[in-house]
């Protein structure tokens, strides 16, 4: 077999035992690796309907086809667990060295199993599994805990994955950090916190090989030079930080809590004001040649020296979304996030939360008091520095703070019923997962995209923001194309995640991103890799099966359609400027498209799979236990 | 700042602005000398100092090298031409003289052959340095002390004249 060792490597947290699992070519053929892999994994190992914090709900790390090779932005792998934050599938992506040196240490994947019973740095040395104490390496942020292996074992090479402070104090929305990139959104650093496993690293010795050498040499030069062209031109300048304009001018860009799309002071927090004021290198992750991190510092002011990469999705959540028009403040919030090891969209759409909750008279200056701050805070819109105490707050459970750690959706809940509050009236979450930054009541397609989303509401999951922004779909409006829309989004959003592929290379295939264009490129990618026989509609049906596991790991978690719910606001309140002004989603209307949505991916009128459909795609135990 | 040799050859240079720490040039220098992918075999390594200080470091190809004076048997010789370390299989023992002797870091062993490996700017492959045509941002050069002196040269006065000239405004 080429491409893949064969072999998944499980450890046994508790015992401390290991083994190994060998998969046969088939299963590869299904399951290809990142996201799709990594809940593969997660369906066959968690002890199913257990709590996401409980001893059964695993580790479960894929790796991906072209990890390890030459294959532009291909450098990636995936990690699943029942998310803490949701309650239902918890996948992530990285880009990493991390995810080579697994590859070259010879394993496809790797199930953590149990917990730890005292704080543990998990090392995996090629073929030997090692456990560490990891006293030395509490209280210390991700770079630093990272920096700290490599000097104690001696070796520059070795690669890890860690959690932060933010991790070790169980805020539900920790995030997993390998080299300065984040494993984000449905808190796996909560997970890795409440099993005591403070870094799990990885040194591999060994070569990769693939079928095609020749082939895949050339295809991946081909395209590496392709992409420094204009097609990645926006990600190589400013970054997604460019978003910031662009996405104002579409009105769809989160401010104050979104409560409008329209951010007067946009100017101030762009990607181009980042890269005249405060950019001081880009870098790439690993085998990859496009380079979007905006690595950005700040230099004057009281957070001086705050250093991190910005991108989109952080810069709004922690400025325009706070209505923090001072840049430096959201850089040293997105620093604490990412240093600490938190999502930064998750912990800024908190503070948003926090923040109206202030401004509404749910919390007063005396409930911000804390040994920190004994005098207590004012936590209005557009206050940055109280926003990074609160962040501080949150990442050590320190007074409020330890409120806010828990998310939006149980921070209002607990509110509510503690202050007979209605702040679920502002809580922005969708099944429980913070939304990203786009405004979704005039982004109807993108809407449903959304609330269907298996991990929550999240943008790299549904693409449909694309049709409605570029006006392929009337977005102020609903007909009968959006179901359709809707799935086929999400499917092609999964064979990126599946490989995994960046999704930054898309345009680079022909110019335009669609299937037609990047299918088969990736078909010929895939079997100079494995010496297979893939074509289009093979690379199609990765997404499609991606999809479905995700979806039926939901089901057996005791999913159903009322779970496929948008958040209250985006509902009932309409915005009063930019071209989004004055619509929002109304419940038929939502109801409407869930059903189109549903009909279009062949599931039943209240969003289950039929056998027959599970047994079609390959799944004939998945059939067994949810199909209908 | 590029680090600085003695050398009067040419060798192959990192910038470290442009250099964003992919490590292409490791797959393509390891699959060029082994047949596969593994930055451990690799005779070009990224550096990563910090989140941003990034480059990458090869042979420096210096004058009286200091891995060819030290090796107790021998075994390294440099080429009076092109400035290349040759590593003599039937002398070198593995013994890693010239890894410590090197400023540079730019030698490693194989375990496998307990050879020292060393880059030789790939002087039998016709493409040249396979890690200056892939890097994919042009931060890896083969040049010569009397080239990078040229280039400053040209970009002092491209610096000083401050209007957009094709030399002064790469974008």
């Amino acid at each position: 077999m080429y491409g893949y060792s064969g072999k998944i490597l499980h450890i046994d947290l508790k015992t401390k035992k290991n083994w190994v699992e060998t998969k046969p070519e088939e299963w590869y053929k299904l399951w290809i690796g990142g996201v799709s892999m990594a809940s593969r994994l997660l369906w066959e190992n968690i002890v199913p309907g257990c709590d996401p914090l409980d001893d059964g709900n695993p580790i479960c790390i894929a790796n991906g086809i072209f990890t390890g090779t030459p294959v532009p932005v291909g450098g990636k792998f995936g990690l699943a667990s029942k998310s803490p934050l949701t309650g239902f599938v918890g996948d992530s992506l990285s880009g990493s060295w991390f995810s080579i040196a697994l590859k070259r240490a010879g394993w496809d994947g790797v199930v953590l199993h149990n917990s730890c019973d005292k704080w543990t740095h998990l090392f995996i040395d090629d073929d030997r599994v090692q456990f560490n104490d990891a006293t030395y390496l509490l209280r210390k942020g991700t770079f630093e805990t990272e920096e700290a292996i490599r000097d104690k074992l001696g070796d520059d090479q070795i690669r890890s994955c860690t959690i932060g402070i933010c991790g070790e104090n169980l805020v539900r929305y920790a995030n997993v950090t390998n080299d300065g990139r984040q494993l984000g959104r449905t808190g796996h650093g909560m997970v890795w916190g409440k099993k005591k496993l403070k870094a799990l690293s990885v040194r591999g010795t060994k070569g990769v090989k693939v079928f095609d050498p020749a082939a895949l040499n050339q295809l991946s030069f081909d395209i590496s030079k392709s992409a420094q062209g204009k097609d990645t031109e926006k990600y190589r300048i400013y970054g997604t930080a460019t978003g910031m304009l662009s996405q104002n001018k579409a009105g769809v860009l989160p401010t104050r809590n979104f409560t409008e799309g329209v951010f007067e002071n946009v100017e101030e927090v762009s990607g181009e004001y980042l890269d005249k004021h405060h950019k001081v290198k880009v870098v790439a992750c690993a085998q990859c040649p496009i380079a979007c991190e905006q690595m950005s510092i700040v230099k004057t002011g009281p957070f001086a020296g705050a250093m991190t990469g910005i991108e989109y999705e952080s810069l709004f959540a922690n400025s325009s979304n706070l209505g923090v028009s001072d840049i430096r403040a959201a850089i040293k919030l997105i620093t604490i996030s990412d240093h600490d090891g938190m999502d930064s969209i998750s912990m800024g759409v908190t503070i948003g939360f926090a923040m109206e909750c202030f401004e509404k008279g749910v919390l007063t200056e005396k409930d911000f008091a804390c040994p920190s701050h004994p005098e207590g805070f004012t936590l209005n819109f557009g206050d940055g520095d109280s926003a990074v105490k609160l962040a501080e707050m949150i990442r050590d459970r320190e007074g409020i703070g330890d409120l806010f750690a828990e998310g939006v959706r149980i921070a209002s809940k607990r509110l509510d019923e503690e202050r007979g509050s209605e702040s679920w009236r502002w809580a922005m979450h969708i099944k429980g997962l913070e939304p990203a930054g786009y405004d979704s009541r005039s982004l109807k397609t993108f809407a449903v995209g959304l609330a269907v989303g298996t991990r929550g509401g999240c943008h790299n999951r549904s693409a449909a923001y694309d049709p409605d922004i570029k006006g392929e779909t009337n977005r102020l409006t609903v007909d009968d194309t959006r179901g359709r829309v809707a799935a086929e989004s999400e499917e092609y959003a999964a064979v990126y995640d599946s490989l995994p592929l960046c999704k930054f290379i898309r345009r680079s295939f022909t110019g335009k991103a669609d299937r037609a264009g990047a299918w088969p490129a990736i078909a010929k990618l895939i079997n100079a890799t494995t010496g297979w026989n893939y074509d289009y509609d093979d690379v199609d049906l990765i997404g499609i099966r991606a999809h479905t596991i995700k979806k039926a790991f939901n089901i057996r978690e005791g999913w159903t359609e009322k779970d496929d719910e948008l958040p209250w606001r985006w509902k009932n309140e309409a915005m009063h400027y930019g071209p989004g002004a004055g619509v929002f989603v109304t419940d038929e209307e939502l109801e409407y498209m869930k059903k189109l949505y549903y009909e279009a991916k062949g599931w039943t009128p209240d969003g289950m799979i039929p056998k027959e459909l599970l047994i079609k795609l390959g799944m004939p135990d998945v059939a067994e236990q949810i199909g209908v | 700042m590029a680090l600085t040799s003695t050398s009067k050859y040419a060798y192959i240079e990192c910038d470290p602005n442009l250099c964003v720490g992919c490590q292409l040039c490791e797959y393509m220098c390891s699959f060029t000398k082994t047949g596969e992918y593994n930055s451990f075999r690799s005779r070009i390594r990224t550096v990563r100092v910090d989140e941003v200080l990034i480059s990458a470091i090869a042979c420096r190809t210096c004058e009286n090298a200091p891995c060819v004076i030290v090796c107790p048997r021998d075994a390294l010789t440099q080429d009076p031409d092109l400035g290349i370390i040759r590593v003599d299989s039937t002398k070198c023992d593995g013994c890693a003289w010239c890894v410590e002797a090197c400023d540079f870091g730019a030698i490693s062993i194989n375990p496998a052959t307990t050879l020292a490996e060393i880059c030789d700017l790939c002087e039998t492959h016709p493409e040249g340095p396979q890690c200056v045509k892939w890097c994919p941002k042009e931060a890896l050069t083969m040049t010569t002390a009397d080239q990078r002196a040229q280039r400053n040269r040209k970009k002092l006065i491209a610096e000083a004249l401050d209007i957009p000239t094709k030399a002064s405004d790469p974008k």
